[in-house]
């Protein structure tokens, strides 16, 4: 091609192009983490990174394997399927340590209320009172054991508390 | 919740894109209309422009060194920006962002003018003194070559960079549009005709700068305004509009007449949060006035000075309008709920990384890198060498 | 506590053992969990839910959520008779400490609908992501690499169900991960272990012996915003038309 030598400037101007090409390409090496691409357009270390936060409930069947009177207790009441930490909290450091670290007892009067209150709101078939009427101040667990509810239920029988809004 | 009417998605309150986001597509919208201003001498080939054509390529330079800073500033880890380049996701629009930009600013816009300007800087390598001298000679990237042939393959390859550069500078910001177009979840932001309307109205913002520019620095020169050159520049400028405004009505048509899940909630949000920045400013001072003006200038013959008020406050205009409507697409989608069923509020902030103060000095930047360009590469041959030879 | 002390030295040491073998197990080291076994969702029951808001205390408290950002909340809706289009919608502190007390005799149906990220197969939020930091995992938990993301929210933007967030201190996006680091190693997650009644349960659609299968095969089951076409995971039974 005639024009080539005159065209030099223009391979100069490429030739910055192909240098920061490369450049670019090595730091890419360097750069990028290498479990990027795995399973995806995703750093797949970040999976494990996840997987390894720390756990604040232990759930429930930590409790039970050692608390294994409660969870007798339970299986027959209406609170069978409400989870020991729902009431008391997380406590996997509990289960960890159990000597160092002792949960706190709940207040009834502001943990049953949560759920009992009655509300308009809630499921027509779920039990709700109204708390002033109901118990007049007197706390919860007087009457109720929060590990079976119903009344006179202490023993497995099956006296159920039935709701509804006052 | 304070700033809260009706019901938000209690994570929806909070707005993440700030005017940063506004002000990013407001930038590169600037860029995209000076280059195709540009383009329409270079490749259109629409001669009576030619005096604003170096000028557009220079602000399309400044505006675009400028645009990645909101962006940058947005970010919650602005460091881990390079990710974009080494693993970019091939099904997000944004992750086109680092290559098209780059593409543009080195292979169309300092591609094309340097070409343009290589005679100068040559000349300039040779003349000038001291730190302007090293300057220049790096920019020469060591080649004195300008004789006839060197300049004549530097026009025609230049014809093809503007060619290119046409659509390059509509993916520059038509991706914009199209970031906010695919965004199913949002229906304010989710249509076809977004990419579109950016474009269109990027033109008219980035024409009318460039026409303002050019008769503010004229005047400034001590120079004669090229009226030709101007009323050519008005006439493209509300040509462009006139398209711009149809899109944007056929959007605001279609969603009152298809009246979708969406359109009560948006409707409100349109005439009570956005009442003023929509309907009074972008709609009908910033777009129906102009354009009523500009008619007015095409059909009627009145006298330069009458003329030159008119391209003025409707250049003005025009770019408060574009501006308008970027907040209005950008805020605008961030103050309803996705739920249909409430609003929220824009508390922008003043001094912080996000805020006010951020927005007006990164629109005052690119004009204090346009006047470092101009004194670089004097776009007005008849003073350039004379200018620049006298040691800057 | 009737635990006497000859029982503590028995069940002391093997509680200790199995909470450590427990914790230890991470997906791809552990040979009990393997990725590709599972293929995670939810279930919601929503007549079964009373609007206590114990899963929005568990997991901020599991997942250390920042105020006033939610991984999970719960809305109350209140529908007057006919007009589903706009029904009465709130969620105070998104039902952390549970809702108002509605007097007896109201008018209108009342119910509580707990939100949450619905970990889509097709997640828009993925798709729209610039450098790959949000994912879903190859057992479908959409999660967020917080190393990696650089806080440009455009995630938080795609998402049809507001279910994400940029955490206030670390600037990254945030949302719920199905108690990933829970759930791969054999518990559930922490708002589905709180659930006083099982309004939340947690699904493993690859599981054959998982009782959503049966479930909906017995029950209509809905997904949030279907026309999105998000391959949403979480299962709505009894979810009213007026849910936005």
């Amino acid at each position: 091609m005639s024009g080539l030598k005159d065209a030099g400037h223009l391979f100069r101007f490429a030739g910055l192009f192909v240098i920061a090409f490369l450049v670019f390409l090595v730091v890419r090496g360097y750069v990028v983490p290498k479990s990027f691409g795995r399973y995806g357009h995703y750093r797949a270390a970040a999976i494990d990174e996840i997987a390894a936060h720390p756990v604040k409930f232990a759930g429930h069947q930590s409790c039970e394997s050692c608390h294994t009177d409660i969870a007798a207790t339970k299986t027959k009441g209406a609170h069978a399927h409400v989870n020991c930490e729902a009431c008391h909290g997380a406590l996997a450091s509990h289960a960890d340590d159990p000597t160092s670290v002792a949960p706190m007892k709940p207040d009834t009067a502001v943990l049953c209320a949560r759920c009992h209150t009655a509300s308009a709101a809630k499921p027509k078939n779920f039990p709700q009172v109204d708390p002033a009427d109901h118990s007049g101040g007197v706390p919860c667990q007087t009457c109720h054991n929060p590990h079976s509810p119903a009344i006179g239920a202490d023993t497995g029988t099956t006296t159920a508390a039935t709701g509804g809004a006052k | 919740m304070s700033g809260v009417e009706g019901y938000m998605y209690p994570n929806e309150i909070t707005l993440y894109w700030s005017v940063l986001i506004v002000l990013y597509p407001y930038i590169t919208g600037l860029v995209a209309g000076a280059f195709i201003l540009a383009s329409l001498e270079r490749v259109f080939r629409v001669e009576a422009v030619k005096p604003t054509y170096r000028l557009a390529l220079l602000t399309a330079l400044a505006f675009l060194l400028d645009a990645p800073l909101p962006l940058i500033m947005h970010l919650g880890h602005p460091l881990r920006s390079p990710e974009m380049y080494f693993t970019p996701h091939d099904t997000s629009a944004m992750a086109m962002f680092g290559y098209v930009y780059l593409w543009y600013l080195m292979a169309v816009l300092v591609f094309e003018i340097w070409l343009d300007y290589r005679r100068e800087i040559v000349l300039l390598s040779q003349k000038s003194k001291g730190l302007m001298r090293v300057v220049y000679k790096i920019m020469t990237l060591g080649s004195s070559n300008v004789s006839e042939r060197a300049l004549h393959i530097d026009e025609k390859v230049g014809w093809i960079v503007t060619l290119v550069g046409i659509p390059s500078a509509f993916l520059l910001h038509g991706y914009v549009g199209f970031i906010f177009g695919s965004i199913k979840a949002n229906p304010w932001w989710s249509s076809p005709l977004m990419p579109v309307v950016f474009i269109f109205s990027a033109m008219v913002s980035g024409i009318a700068a460039v026409m303002m520019l050019y008769m503010a620095l004229t005047k400034l020169r001590g120079q004669k305004i090229d009226m030709r050159c101007v009323d050519t520049v008005a006439m493209y400028m509300f040509y462009i509009f006139i398209i711009d405004f149809s899109l944007e009505m056929l959007d605001l048509i279609h969603r009152i007449y298809e009246a979708d899940e969406s359109f009560r909630s948006l409707d409100f949000m349109v005439h009570t949060k956005l009442y003023f920045s929509q309907i009074v400013l972008q709609i009908f001072l910033g777009t129906l006035l102009p354009l009523v003006l500009l008619f007015i200038t095409q059909i009627v013959k009145l006298t330069e000075p009458v003329r030159k008020r008119i391209y003025v406050f409707c250049g003005c205009m025009i770019l408060i309008s574009v501006f308008a409507m970027r907040w209005n697409v950008v805020i605008g989608g961030q103050l309803f709920s996705k739920s249909f069923l409430g609003y929220t509020t824009y508390k922008m902030a003043l001094v912080t990384r996000e805020g006010l103060l951020a927005a007006i000095g990164l629109t005052i930047l690119p004009l204090l890198f346009l006047w470092v360009l101009l004194k670089l590469l004097p776009p007005w041959p008849e003073k350039s060498l004379h200018e620049a030879a006298s040691g800057d | 506590m009737n635990i006497s002390r000859r029982h503590i030295l028995i069940l002391l040491p093997a509680a200790a053992v199995a909470w450590k073998h427990v914790l230890a197990g991470t997906p791809e080291d552990s040979p009990n969990y393997r990725m590709s076994d599972h293929w995670w969702g939810m279930l919601i029951d929503i007549p079964k839910c009373i609007g206590c808001g114990n899963c929005v205390r568990a997991c901020q408290t599991e997942n250390d959520v920042p105020d006033g950002h939610f991984r999970t909340w719960v809305e109350r809706y209140h529908r007057t008779d006919w007009h589903l289009e706009n029904p009465e919608v709130i969620s105070p502190d998104g039902g952390k400490e549970g809702f108002p007390v509605v007097p007896a005799g109201a008018e209108g149906d009342y119910f509580f609908v707990p939100k949450m990220c619905n970990h889509c197969t097709d997640s828009p939020c993925t798709q729209v992501c610039p450098v790959g930091a949000t994912f879903i995992s190859p057992d479908g938990v959409v999660l967020v690499d917080q190393k990696y993301c650089l806080g440009c929210a455009y995630c938080v933007q795609a998402c049809p169900y507001g279910c994400r967030y940029i955490h206030p201190q670390k600037h990254v996006a945030d949302k719920c991960t199905l108690c990933y680091h829970r759930i791969t190693k054999g518990l559930t997650t922490a708002c589905c272990e709180a659930c006083p009644t099982g309004a939340r349960q947690l699904a493993d659609l690859k599981n054959p012996n998982d009782p959503i299968h049966e479930f909906l095969k017995t029950h209509s089951v809905q997904v949030l915003k279907p026309q999105m076409a998000t391959g949403a995971k979480a299962f709505y039974n009894g979810l009213d038309g007026s849910v936005r």
